[in-house]
């Protein structure tokens, strides 16, 4: 990725050519900034349009789903055929000509509203992990949250997937968080590009992407991510942008690397990759995605993956699953949470396909604790512990993992965990991000194969 | 200035006090940023002809100066409290019969609590944020910033609003006292005892959590204490846990064995720990470089990794702390009138924090606050939010508060302040609070001046904002803010505060 920082080929690039949509590529050896450009921007081949770069490591996405609130999982993967199940779940349970099945003999299916999850189920794309769980499970949603987001069943520290991006530049642990470099400080010296850095989908990035290397980016939609100058007439906004222009290349050519010429080259960025992430939503989809707020993230999401953006890690969310009154049974407040992740996440996959990029792309949702078994008085459930955790995309290993938890044999009411959380993150770091999970998580985890080797 | 990208760092050891003459604008500038939150150029001015004696005694005794308390215990203490005994009973029969009622109705009322526990808690959010943007005694605010980064404390892990105000008052009150009072003051602290589990920190199932933050993050740092000083931190702190809004020490879950820890053994309790910890040579250096890193520069916490200059006055400050039995106000004061506080390599050089920035703006700029709301809610998304620091290791601050979407929220939301227009609105729907921007240029209000140049206006704007600017930033600003006017257009308020978008659009506007 340094190859572009030679400052002889920056004399190549005048700052008239870049923010001209159709020479930014041309530019981008200069002014993109590390995120924007991707892995095979820094090769002297043009890249235009499709980005999928077969077999290679550093194009590889993982996207988070996260269900916020607690998911029921006994009524996501449903087994109707337990008759416990029925038994304690009179008012919510569903029957067998409710679920799409899954499973005949284990009486095991997916809630009836959830056909999208349904189909990437038959062609190959989805693994389902059944009760997954950790040790001691703690039923408050900010302390479960936390647990999985940072790995750690004190709930302290910081995010998994920052640790991973920690762990990648510049060992985890071994600088000083926030801190100029001692070479930054004043040696005459360009810092070596940090890695792409992870991006929320939302108001703020979730402690998950969290490190000591870099904040996560957060981006709410394309239009919150300008500048409100541009709004204030072409004057002030040429005004701008020539200024901060002129001062990156010269930085550039200086190699200076103190927090002013950091400070502009961000301001550079920023301006470089509103313009492409605007571009790259106001292009339209390949697919119709549904009316929902997830499937407006997933689809802002494959624009971004679509144009090319090395991100390795989006994070999208979904909620709100805290049903502890009238959740429904296979029609109300569930099942239309159940129907809007299902069909968001269908029409993400329809369309990373018309893009030729789902084999670049793994997602996982998940949900901080499962439900109790039982059904409480208002027609609800109330906080648990265990539930499925889904991957999607051709990577899997499809079907279902681990062991349904027994609804009889319980922990106080709640299901017992038969996998734990840290065993599929040790997964994806191992086999999917090539990063050493035992870096990142602080133990090894044994891998269940939820992923193809 | 010394070139910084070209040159190495090297900077003067001394922490003798500056003298008068080399105290100027851009030194009056400097202690107002940095001691707290900057400030008007007539407050800048003063400070230069009092000298550094003067203005920095003026910051640091600042319980001279009077200062509105009114309204700050408005406070609710108890939406968040533990069930009485017959409410216990209540709900214990009801789970037994299994009244589903009864239970609901329980379930019903602690989440309209905890609702309201979390309104609370946005608006004490909302009255700290005020306090510092309006307080008389901008060093007191900005000190109870450094505590409450340094024992960070998350509403998030601790969910009762009550005590996360009392930890506040708490961290005020001793924000320039002791240091072993602070360290007394969290051990016994409601709002961390729960964050950091210690109400499960019993005898015979001991908690490591706050025993190890105490050490590493506290007071002495890694590597200053062994994993058997953890352990047994912890043991001393068994039984150390509150009751509703007080503490408590629970005789019977306190283990009453002999400890040894950092060299130290006997019955000590985490009362008598604190004393053992003071003790160790590391803990003066590891508080003076946190400071340091607050107030002075960002530097790694790693001392071998820093210029001579700058390691040499941080000792010197340090041992300064130590032999001063840890009396917080004399070794700012040193610091604060310090040579080395005052190098060029110290000044305008540090990234703001989003405190430091939207506070900072609103008392320099003399901007209405418009919405404390929305400006709460941007310093969330600039990744500040107080009260709800991401974790127990506070704020990281320096470059790490900046990204590109962190670089516009930063950029926008100072364009609100200034024009009342937020990114997702059209401009028609802004806020019309006036804001009188005129006001900020000295030589228009200043009677029998002459009469400025539309270029001198846009060098005083960059004076009170960005310090000093180059030809190139003027220049830009200028044309940025007149477009085809000619001049003479500075004279309009309207312009001059489009001239004030781009000089806070500018990246070195991040810089204090």
């Amino acid at each position: 990725m340094s190859n572009h920082l030679n400052p002889g080929d920056i004399k190549a690039w005048t700052r008239r050519d870049f923010l001209q949509s159709s020479t930014l590529f041309a530019s981008a050896a200069l002014t993109v900034p590390a995120f924007v450009q991707s892995s095979a921007l820094a090769l002297p081949r043009p890249m235009m349009g499709l980005s999928s770069i077969a077999g290679v490591d550093e194009d590889r996405v993982l996207v988070v789903i996260q269900l916020s609130g607690g998911n029921d999982g006994l009524n996501t993967l449903v087994p109707y055929g337990d008759d416990a199940y029925q038994r304690v779940r009179s008012r919510i349970a569903l029957s067998a000509n409710e679920v799409l099945m899954l499973n005949r003999n284990g009486g095991l299916g997916l809630h009836g509203s959830m056909s999208g999850f349904k189909e990437l189920y038959d062609e190959g794309m989805c693994a389902i992990v059944q009760g997954v769980g950790y040790p001691n499970p703690n039923r408050s949603h900010f302390a479960s949250m936390d647990i999985w987001h940072t790995a750690d069943t004190a709930g302290t520290g910081d995010g998994w997937l920052g640790k991973y991006v920690d762990s990648q530049c510049c060992g985890y642990g071994s600088g000083t968080p926030g801190a100029q470099t001692a070479s930054n400080q004043g040696a005459n010296q360009v810092q070596a590009d940090p890695p792409p850095p992870l991006i929320a989908i939302g108001k703020t990035a979730p402690l998950a992407l969290h490190g000591r290397t870099m904040m996560p980016v957060a981006i709410e939609s394309a239009d919150m991510y300008q500048w409100t100058g541009e709004k204030m007439g072409k004057d002030l906004n040429k005004a701008y942008i020539g200024s901060i222009e002129d001062r990156s290349e010269a930085d550039m050519a200086s190699g200076a690397d103190d927090n002013k010429s950091f400070l502009v080259r961000t301001a550079m960025d920023a301006q470089v990759s509103s313009k492409k992430i605007r571009k790259a939503v106001d292009e339209k989809s390949l697919v119709q995605y549904p009316n929902s707020k997830l499937a407006s993230q997933l689809s802002m999401v494959a624009s971004m993956i679509r144009a090319g953006m090395p991100t390795r890690v989006f994070y999208v969310s979904h909620g709100s699953f805290d049903t502890h009154a009238n959740q429904g049974g296979a029609q109300g407040t569930h099942a239309r949470l159940l129907q809007q992740l299902s069909e968001a996440v269908g029409a993400f996959y329809k369309d990373l396909k018309a893009q030729g990029n789902e084999g670049r792309v793994l997602s996982s949702c998940f949900s901080e604790f499962g439900r109790r078994v039982g059904q409480n008085g208002s027609g609800g459930t109330d906080h648990g512990t265990a539930a499925p955790m889904f991957l999607f995309g051709p990577m899997v290993n499809p079907g279902l993992h681990s062991r349904y938890p027994s609804l009889t044999n319980l922990d106080n009411g709640d299901l017992k965990y038969t996998a734990d959380f840290r065993q599929v993150y040790a997964e994806i770091l191992d086999g999917w991000l090539s990063a050493k999970s035992s870096d990142v998580l602080g133990r090894g985890y044994k891998h269940l194969r939820v992923l193809k080797s | 200035m010394p070139a910084l990208g070209t040159k190495p760092v090297k900077t003067t050891d001394s922490i003798a006090a500056i003298k008068s003459e080399d105290f100027g604008y851009t030194e009056a500038r400097h202690l107002l940023l940095r001691a707290g939150f900057g400030g008007t150029d007539e407050q800048i001015r003063t400070l230069a002809r009092w000298g550094p004696e003067k203005s920095v005694d003026h910051l640091v005794n600042y319980s001279k100066i009077k200062a509105d308390d009114a309204g700050a215990d408005a406070f609710k203490e108890d939406i968040i409290r533990p069930l009485t005994r017959e409410e216990r009973q209540r709900v214990n029969k009801a789970r037994e019969t299994g009244d589903e009622d009864t239970l609901a109705q329980y379930r019903t009322e602690r989440q309209r609590r905890q609702r309201e526990d979390r309104r609370q808690m946005r608006d004490i959010q909302r009255t700290w944020i005020t306090r510092m943007i309006e307080s008389p005694r901008p060093l007191e605010e900005k000190m109870t910033l450094f505590w409450h980064g340094h024992f960070a404390t998350s509403f998030r892990g601790v969910e009762d609003s009550y005590h996360m105000y009392a930890q506040n008052r708490m961290f005020r009150g001793n924000a320039m006292g002791n240091l072993g009072d602070l360290l007394l003051g969290i051990v016994r602290d409601p709002a961390m005892l729960k964050y950091l589990n210690n109400n499960q920190n019993r005898k015979d199932s001991p908690n490591e959590n706050l025993g190890r933050e105490l050490l590493e993050l506290f007071s002495l740092g890694e590597g200053n204490y062994t994993e058997k000083d953890i352990k047994e931190a912890a043991r001393t702190l068994t039984g150390f846990t509150f009751e509703d809004n007080d503490f408590r020490f629970n005789r019977n879950q306190h283990d009453q064995g002999s400890k040894f820890v950092l060299g130290s053994s006997g019955n000590i309790d985490g009362n008598s720990l604190i004393p053992v910890i003071l003790k160790q040579e590391a803990c003066a250096l590891f508080i003076v470089l946190k400071l340091y890193r607050f107030f002075v520069r960002d530097i790694p916490m790693d001392l071998s990794a820093i210029d001579t200059g700058s390691r040499k006055a941080i000792l010197r400050l340090a041992q300064m702390f130590r032999r001063g039995n840890y009396e917080i106000k004399p070794v700012i004061r040193k610091l604060l009138l310090s040579k080395h506080f005052y190098d060029p390599i110290n000044t305008g050089s540090k990234i703001k924090s989003p405190c430091e920035l939207l506070i900072g703006s609103v008392r320099s700029l003399q901007v209405p606050v418009r919405d404390i709301g929305i400006v709460t809610e941007a310093m969330e998304l600039m990744g500040q939010s107080v009260f709800l620091p991401p974790s127990v290791k506070g704020w990281d601050g320096g470059r790490s508060w900046i990204n590109t979407s962190t670089m516009f929220v930063r950029q926008n939301t100072l364009i609100y302040l200034l024009t009342g227009a937020l990114p997702t609105r059209s401009l028609l729907l802004k806020d019309r609070a006036y804001f009188d921007a005129l006001a900020l240029v000295p030589s228009l209000n200043t009677p029998g001046d002459s009469d400025p140049s539309d270029e001198q206006i846009v060098r005083e704007l960059a004076m009170v904002t960005l310090g000093q600017a180059g030809d190139d930033v003027v220049d830009s600003v200028l044309s940025g803010a007149r477009g085809s006017r000619g001049e003479g257009a500075m004279r309009s308020n309207e312009v001059v505060v489009r001239a004030l978008v781009m000089l806070t659009s500018m990246p070195e506007y991040q810089l204090c």
